[in-house]
């Protein structure tokens, strides 16, 4: 009856929060994860995650919790930074290391399942007709923090600038061994002119929106799994 | 050029089987012929005789396949032409007009596909090349959806086609048709209710279409196939036992056929692909046939499957599907390329001449027969059904699946239904004798089959771009717009592989590890078992382990492949291992005259940096355009089949691969040897950088210091290699120090005496002397030596902006020029 009563004791927390990782490992105690379906089952029809009004459906969040664990290799309940290293496509990704660090932030070593799943949403794609409420925070799809997700990748030192040393790096992950440092240079000249409108020969967060305003974010930092 | 040599023996081969498979009817009046010309007397000898009978029907096919390959080649001279029609397309052009010199010439068909030809000899070159490079996740992951499309969408397509046919034909629009009733119409529908693979891919393969999309359809078509064949069988004994005496016992042994069918060709093909695995094992020794191995054992799939009325599309797929993981892992290298090579070469060969035929076959006054009513009836049934089957099947697919499939997609769906070689030969080998309007069915067929693929082939791409970029601005994008947008297009593709965007599936995981556990045990060659361990399963340790040992390598190899980045550091360090001579002018040079002008190849750099300064954002656009690396999202299908050099992406990968383990490198590095210390050696080396680049030469070449000397004792910076030396050994005092003094001793070079120690001392850091309570790990004490070298060489990375390639590679001294004397540990493990 140990199934049961975990159930219960689920369907028990449910109520306005998705599950925080001292549960989870609980649950994850009493019930093996052979059992995963059940859980399925017992998980409301959208949990809400956090302040943020982003509510991911329940199977997006069996789906990632499914993933979570399959990273965690070692059970820990949570991820470090050798989990994500382990997923091989991101070695042959050129900002694969600069993603995997967005994922701890301030200098934190381990994320639960609420985190991850938090930086994730990001990710959702931009609801085709919100509902307009006037005092709702901003979701945490939106443009703008789709965007500040890409910025805080090239702002290592977080000071709200992307200098040019900064630039330079991120460039030098994204070309070929061909391009040689002096082009690099030049190249990143050019794009600093370019979006740099106060002449302070850094990026701000607002410029590099405003680079960036034709570009369709939404589409393009979107992924449809998370639809 | 070993490709090349591939190339030549598939095209060989392509051409042997056609000779082989040229028509028997053709080949008894060939021999006539010949006893003809034998049974003249010969009026004495004769030394060369005209002898075209004798070889004219293979010689008329290579001739053709010749022509074929030229065509192909001719289309793809223009890119545009290409773009605008698909090559599938052009083939039947060709094809219509080879057919046309033929009948022109003597006015009979002489050669048109055989159903014996398509189903022996072409078909399964071309599905055994689809099975053998499936992306076997993404089909296992969407097997559902493939199912359903492949199985239901095609009853459905068979009976709502052939339904509503004979229920025009009966309100009397189409006039007079000799047939026997419902069931012929239903054998037309289910012939043509597949959607055919070799079109299919041929028109996707060029558009470029989502990969799920593409996966889906792509798998159904292949699965559909089968299906098709097994409805057609039943539909066809039916006929044959006689519209009127099926009975209720006989429809249910049609529905236990069609499953007995289906699941035994794919039963046979598991068994051939693990007797196939299990056989490359053992190759070895006979590397040069172990190619023809894959060849012959999924052909004998095929046959079997043939033999015992099993599907044998199902088989030689799963043959393929199966066996590619374990056979790629067996076979060597060069075999594997090899099967590659001739497998593209085979299936692209066999696609050509499909096409080509199709549109020869058309040529033949003999086989038309017209009926304007059945024909269009024909083509807009087909349209609508296929439209409402997939608009249907995927709603009820929708409500499981976790990623939707969205308009866009059910939209290309319905209009990728291309009708293609599968039921022309399904058509070809209708008996006449039971199926008494089997020419106006032979009409209809190719009709519809040139419709689809002619006209929905040239469009779809059209159609998928238009619907898939909605507000398609034509404006230069801005450097930064160009740089981002492709920084957006990593993020993305990380986040998809972080979130596991294809799935994990807990079955997928049981049967991940049965596999290593039993299958790859028993499949898998020692070797192969070994590597694959290495590079998939045990990762951190390992892969910093491949670091070192790449970048050992690369140093060995005279760092050639890093003349690439001309970094200062580098070219400096390259001179350096290429002759001694360049070693000591370059090192007196960084002496002399500092960091920027070292040799001659940094002029040479200077000068393009120059050229580049002037030039305009054209010149950086197209650099970006050239050198970015692509996302993962543009780099070709691996199992396209028009495409077979993956070299590109390959070596692109690698070198990603590269730059991040380098980074982990050093990163693991620094956290191990405690990242505080590093941050002050790297503030204390900053402040000079030729100082650096001396000392990273001094330290990567400590082997040959005595031609340095005279540099060394530059004065105006005396002490700067003494801290780094004897940094180095006071860095791991209780360890390696007896070893170290014993190399001492061992140098020459007087800079590196021991009665100089109390100099360096004093100059020595603040952290050098603060070194207890780091705690070394057996490997870290191994690698000790190298380690103040290596935490000031990782200041760059942390703290300036130099390239992380640059600092990292003469992080490692080259094991063979010195043989790591000073490394008792290692020598011993």
């Amino acid at each position: 009856m140990e199934t049961d009563q975990c159930t219960l004791y689920y369907k028990s927390k449910t109520v306005n929060s998705a599950l925080s990782r001292t549960e989870w490992i609980q649950l994850k105690e009493v019930l093996s994860f052979h059992d995963w379906k059940l859980v399925t089952l017992a998980l409301p029809k959208s949990c809400h995650l956090s302040s943020h009004q982003i509510t991911v459906s329940s199977s997006h969040i069996c789906r990632l919790y499914d993933r979570f664990h399959a990273l965690d290799k070692d059970d820990k309940g949570s991820l470090n930074r050798s989990d994500f290293q382990n997923i091989s496509e991101l070695a042959v990704n050129p900002l694969g290391d600069r993603i995997i660090n967005a994922f701890f932030p301030d200098g934190m070593d381990l994320i639960d399942f609420n985190s991850f799943v938090r930086i994730l949403a990001r990710f959702r794609p931009v609801d085709q007709n919100p509902k307009k409420e006037p005092n709702a925070p901003e979701p945490i799809n939106s443009r703008v923090n789709k965007l500040k997700f890409a910025f805080q990748l090239y702002d290592q030192d977080k000071d709200g600038k992307i200098s040019k040393s900064e630039l330079l790096q991120v460039l030098r992950m994204m070309v070929g061994v061909q391009v040689t440092e002096e082009q690099l240079e030049s190249i990143t000249d050019r794009t600093i002119q370019e979006a740099d409108l106060d002449g302070d020969d850094a990026i701000s967060f607002e410029e590099f929106k405003k680079s960036l305003d034709k570009v369709d974010i939404e589409h393009k930092m979107s992924i449809r799994f998370l639809r | 050029m070993q490709c090349n040599r591939f190339k030549e023996c598939a095209s060989l081969l392509v051409v042997v089987l056609l000779i082989c498979s040229s028509t028997k009817a053709e080949q008894s009046t060939t021999n006539a012929t010949a006893g003809n010309e034998h049974g003249a007397p010969p009026s004495g000898y004769q030394i060369v005789t005209f002898k075209w009978h004798h070889v004219m029907d293979p010689y008329i096919i290579a001739l053709w396949v010749l022509v074929a390959s030229i065509a192909k080649m001719l289309f793809h001279m223009s890119s545009k032409l290409t773009t605008v029609i698909p090559e599938s397309a052009l083939l039947i052009f060709i094809g219509l007009l080879l057919g046309g010199v033929v009948w022109g010439a003597d006015h009979t068909a002489s050669y048109s596909m055989t159903p014996r030809l398509f189903f022996f000899y072409l078909l399964p070159l071309i599905v055994l090349d689809a099975g053998y490079f499936m992306p076997n996740r993404q089909f296992f992951g969407n097997f559902g959806a493939i199912l359903v499309y492949a199985v239901i969408a095609t009853v459905w397509n068979a009976a709502s086609v052939g339904l509503s046919l004979y229920g025009v034909y009966l309100t009397g629009v189409m006039g007079e048709l000799k047939v026997d009733g419902m069931l012929d119409f239903l054998l037309f529908g289910s012939l043509l209710s597949a959607v055919d693979p070799v079109a299919v891919i041929a028109v996707f393969e060029e558009v470029h279409v989502d990969e799920v999309l593409y996966i889906i359809v792509f798998g159904e078509s292949l699965l559909n196939d089968g299906v098709t064949v097994v409805l057609y069988n039943v539909f066809d004994s039916f006929i044959a036992i006689g519209g009127v005496n099926v009975t209720g016992v006989d429809c249910v042994k049609g529905v236990v056929s069609f499953f007995v069918v289906a699941l035994g060709g794919t039963l046979i093909g598991i068994v051939f692909a693990f007797l196939l695995s299990y056989i490359s094992r053992f190759t070895k020794r006979v590397q040069i046939i172990e190619p023809g191995f894959v060849f012959v054992v999924s052909y004998l799939s095929y046959l079997t499957a043939e033999m015992l009325s099993l599907s044998s599309i199902l088989a030689i797929t799963f043959t393929g599907v199966c066996c590619q993981k374990y056979v790629q892992a067996n076979l060597c290298k060069e075999s594997a390329t090899t099967v590659r090579y001739m497998m593209k070469m085979l299936a692209n060969g066999s696609e050509t001449i499909i096409f080509m035929m199709l549109g020869i076959s058309a040529v033949d006054g003999g086989i038309w027969v017209w009926n304007t009513a059945f024909i269009l009836l024909t083509l807009l049934f087909i349209a609508v059904y296929r439209v409402v089957g997939v608009v249907v099947l995927t709603w009820f697919l929708n409500r499981y699946r976790v990623v939707p499939l969205g308009f866009i997609d059910q939209v290309v769906m319905s209009y990728g239904g291309l009708r293609g070689a599968v039921a022309y030969g399904l058509v070809a080998s209708l008996d006449e004798a039971r199926v008494q309007e089997r020419k106006l069915f032979f009409t209809t067929t190719i009709i519809v089959i040139y419709f689809t693929v002619v006209l929905q082939g040239c469009t779809t791409k059209s159609l998928v771009t238009w619907l898939k970029v909605k507000r398609s601005e034509h404006r230069e994008p801005s450097i930064s717009e160009k740089l981002n947008g492709r920084a957006f297009d990593h993020i993305l593709s990380a986040i998809e592989d972080i979130s596991g965007q294809i799935g994990h599936h807990y079955i997928w995981d049981k049967w991940e590890s049965f596999d290593r556990k039993y299958l790859c045990k028993l499949l898998m060659r020692k070797s192969a078992l070994k590597s694959s361990d290495q590079i998939l399963d045990v990762f951190h340790d390992l892969n910093i382990k491949d670091a070192i040992t790449y970048i050992a390598e690369g140093e060995r190899k005279g760092s050639l492949a890093f003349i690439q980045t001309p970094d200062a550091d580098q070219l400096v360090n390259v001179n350096f291992h290429s002759s001694k001579q360049s070693e000591v002018d370059a090192s007196m040079s960084v002496l002399k005259e500092g960091a920027s002008a070292v040799c001659l190849d940094m002029q040479a750099v200077e000068l393009r940096w120059k050229n580049l300064q002037e030039s305009e954002d054209v010149y950086t656009h197209h650099l970006l355009q050239q050198y970015l690396y692509k996302p993962k999202k543009q780099l070709k299908y691996k199992y396209g089949r028009h495409d077979i050099t993956s070299t590109e992406d390959d070596a692109q990968e690698k070198e990603i691969f590269e730059k991040t383990m380098k980074r982990r490198l050093a990163s693991f590095k620094s956290t191990k040897y405690g990242v505080s210390q590093s941050k002050k050696v790297s503030k204390h080396f900053k402040k000079d950088p030729s100082q650096k680049k001396r000392s990273d030469e001094m330290l990567s070449n400590g082997g040959q210091l005595v031609f340095h000397d005279p540099a060394f004792s530059d004065p105006e910076h005396p002490h700067e290699y003494e801290v780094i030396s004897n940094g180095g050994s006071n860095f791991i005092p209780n360890v390696t120090r007896p070893a170290l003094a014993d190399t001492y001793n061992g140098i020459d070079n007087p800079a590196f005496m021991l009665n100089e120690e109390p100099v360096a001392r004093q100059a020595l850091p603040p952290w050098a002397t603060n070194n207890d309570t780091v705690v070394l790990s057996q490997r870290a004490r191994v690698q000790m030596p190298w380690s103040p070298n290596n935490i000031r060489r990782l200041m760059p990375l942390r703290l300036s902006g130099r390239s992380t390639d640059s600092f990292l590679l003469a992080d490692v001294p080259v094991p063979e020029e010195h043989p790591l004397s000073f490394l008792p540990e290692r020598t011993a493990l």
